[in-house]
């Protein structure tokens, strides 16, 4: 079982909430996905309102909520938009988004570090939203974060685990669970996460966009689940086949 | 480099020129291309694409649902004031232009903000005309305080301001300005605006550079399409976005598309742009830039709107009035252009819905900076 700070979660596909038709369809597809931990953009959201059509689809006693910091620009605005999300959605679970980039939405990392060890100080389970640097990682861990959340690739680009070799050194030295966070195109490319170890994903748009959201989100939770098994099952090494017509050792045996 | 100096380099008739030479293989290799440059814009919004408009159409579905998801924002247009010290040969509030002239009072505007509040609006987008005596940064402040409690995102479009205006004015809760060129050809630029502040050309042109130095979260660009040829102005209006996003990286940008429309005693269009034409438009944009807003007001129609939400349009206004005290104070009084699509918010909403996307009313919050 997956454990990010003291919760444990049996789904190690986390989703989120935007880009789709309707929250009807949201709804049944995050349903569908069996995801636990489903984050939602506080700008989104109407925190004064106990209505508010997006809180009330995602309350299910197996989802957890992840509030996230999207449209934030450095450290100051995301601690106070946390605390915002502290008091309305009485979670202190906070998905650290900083990105000042509009366009490509790529994550500040001095601000996150930044914005990270005010948070945590302050008794918030961090997960914060970076690229895939192993340093930066290494530095979030000594800031106190509970997670860290590694981009596969540009956010929304469908483009797969562009950064790979990245993510392996990361997963390798990590003393807090790595979720692969931006990216997922394709139920292969979630596969391809968990095989080399990931603790989890989070994939969005590629659900939300697609023709059939619910049969997509049901296509990632297999996904999920099977590169999960077949990393605890230990993948066999790819070896490169040698044809040496003449060994280099066999003088030994002539010796 | 400044705008201006990059602007300065591209002659008008040169652009124009390169703008028809385009071939139907410049056509193919735009749409082939994984980045498109300008001059793969150039050739999208040229006569030499039009055969290929449903392939347009497709590609820049598939990339704005990747972006944005299948998502409209909704916003709504609040008209503080017609108040003008301009002559617009285009316009229903220019200064020569016998109307009632009015701005609101605070009393009036929270009657105003009551019902579009009503009606589901979250977003805001605050309009006037130039009138800087009565008109200008101590109002827009008093304004913006007014208002902000009641909605998640406020936007205007007034005259240009002063850099240290701008500064100003963001921590009072303003988060986009919208500042269109109406046309980046300076000669007619002139004939249209022959009196009162607007008739300076290039401080309108370093608005956008203004907004940029202010840090502004969101700028909007565009031009009066059917003052000028629409293909040359709108190659300046992407030349422009391309410089402003090196520029200012750190603000968001969207795209407007109005069209002359008709009010009492107004100007013909000078060129036409037919619908075929502005769909044209909208997928070249977003073939060419996959990040940018592209906004769609009711200056179109019924039909038009409803079709083209999915060919590449993120934002959308409905229910507007363009009369300051529309809505609630005066509704009889005199528009500044006659909207096309009078359908309620509730039925534009609805017709979002049916077409597979959610109507968005807030996507932003008023403690973001």
């Amino acid at each position: 079982m997956l454990k990010i700070a003291d919760k444990t979660f049996s789904s190690r596909l986390f989703t989120g909430t935007g880009k789709f038709s309707s929250s009807d369809e949201m709804e049944h597809a995050l349903l569908a996905s069996e995801s636990e931990l489903i984050t939602v953009a506080l700008k989104r959201v109407n925190l004064k309102d106990d209505e508010d059509d997006i809180l009330l689809r995602l309350k299910h006693p197996r989802i957890n909520l992840l509030p996230n910091t999207s449209g934030v620009r450095n450290a100051k605005e995301a601690v106070f938009a946390a605390q915002m999300a502290r008091e309305a959605l009485e979670t202190n679970w906070i998905k650290l988004e900083i990105h000042p980039d509009p366009k490509y939405l790529m994550p500040d990392p001095i601000e996150t570090l930044l914005a990270t060890e005010e948070l945590a100080k302050l008794g918030f389970i961090v997960l914060p939203y970076i690229h895939a640097d192993p340093v930066l990682c290494k530095r979030l861990e000594d800031a106190g974060t509970s997670a860290v959340m590694p981009l596969g690739s540009p956010i929304g680009s469908n483009k797969g685990l562009r950064t790979i070799d990245f993510l392996e050194i990361i997963i390798s030295q990590s003393n807090v669970p790595v979720i692969v966070d931006a990216g997922i195109g394709a139920p292969s490319d979630a596969a391809k996460a968990m095989e080399i170890g990931a603790d989890a994903v989070l994939v969005n748009t590629a659900i939300a966009v697609s023709q059939h959201p619910i049969e997509m989100a049901i296509a990632f939770k297999m996904a999920v689940q099977a590169g999960r098994i077949a990393y605890e099952a230990k993948l066999g090494s790819k070896h490169q086949v040698a044809i040496a017509s003449s060994p280099l050792t066999s003088f030994l045996d002539e010796l | 480099m400044s705008f201006t100096e990059i602007f300065k380099s591209c002659s008008w008739d040169e652009t124009s020129k390169s703008i028809y030479a385009k071939t139907a293989m410049d056509v193919e290799q735009a749409l082939t291309a994984s980045k498109r440059s300008l001059e793969d814009f150039k050739a999208l919004i040229s006569p030499a694409a039009a055969p290929y408009l449903e392939q347009m159409a497709r590609i820049s579905q598939q990339l704005t649902l990747k972006r944005f998801g299948k998502v409209i924002q909704m916003y709504v247009p609040l008209y503080l004031s017609n108040e003008c010290n301009n002559i617009c040969t285009y316009c229903g509030f220019s200064y020569d232009n016998k109307v009632k002239r009015k701005t609101l009072s605070p009393m009036e505007i929270m009657q105003e903000v009551a019902v579009i509040k009503d009606m589901g609006f979250n977003h805001v987008l605050l309009v006037t005309g130039e009138a800087n005596q009565s008109v200008h940064t101590d109002y827009f402040k008093k304004v913006l305080d007014l208002i902000k409690p009641h909605f998640a995102h406020i936007s205007m479009e007034v005259q240009p301001l002063d850099l240290e205006d701008y500064k100003e004015l963001t921590p009072y809760g303003l988060n986009t300005v919208l500042v269109y060129q109406e046309t980046y050809h300076e000669e007619d630029y002139k004939k249209h605006h022959p009196k009162g502040k607007k008739s300076n050309f290039q401080y309108r042109l370093d608005t956008p550079d203004r907004l940029g130095k202010a840090g502004i979260h969101k700028m909007g660009l565009g031009v009066l399409i059917g003052l000028e040829d629409w293909r040359t102005d709108s190659f300046f209006t992407a030349m422009h976005l391309s410089y402003l996003e090196k520029q200012y990286w750190q603000s968001k940008y969207s795209i407007s598309f109005p069209r002359l429309r008709p009010f009492s005693g107004g100007l013909e269009p000078k060129v036409a742009m037919n619908d075929r034409e502005l769909v044209q438009l909208i997928c070249a944009y977003r073939l060419f830039n996959e990040e940018v807003e592209l906004s769609i007001s009711t200056r179109e129609s019924d039909i038009f709107r409803n079709n083209i939400i999915k060919m590449g349009i993120t934002a959308m206004s409905a229910a507007s009035k363009t009369n300051p005290g529309g809505y609630a104070v005066e509704p009889q009084s005199l528009e500044q252009f006659e909207i096309s699509d009078e359908r309620s918010a509730l039925e534009i909403a609805a017709m979002i819905s049916n077409q597979g996307y959610e109507p968005v009313w807030k996507d932003w919050d008023s403690s973001l900076a």
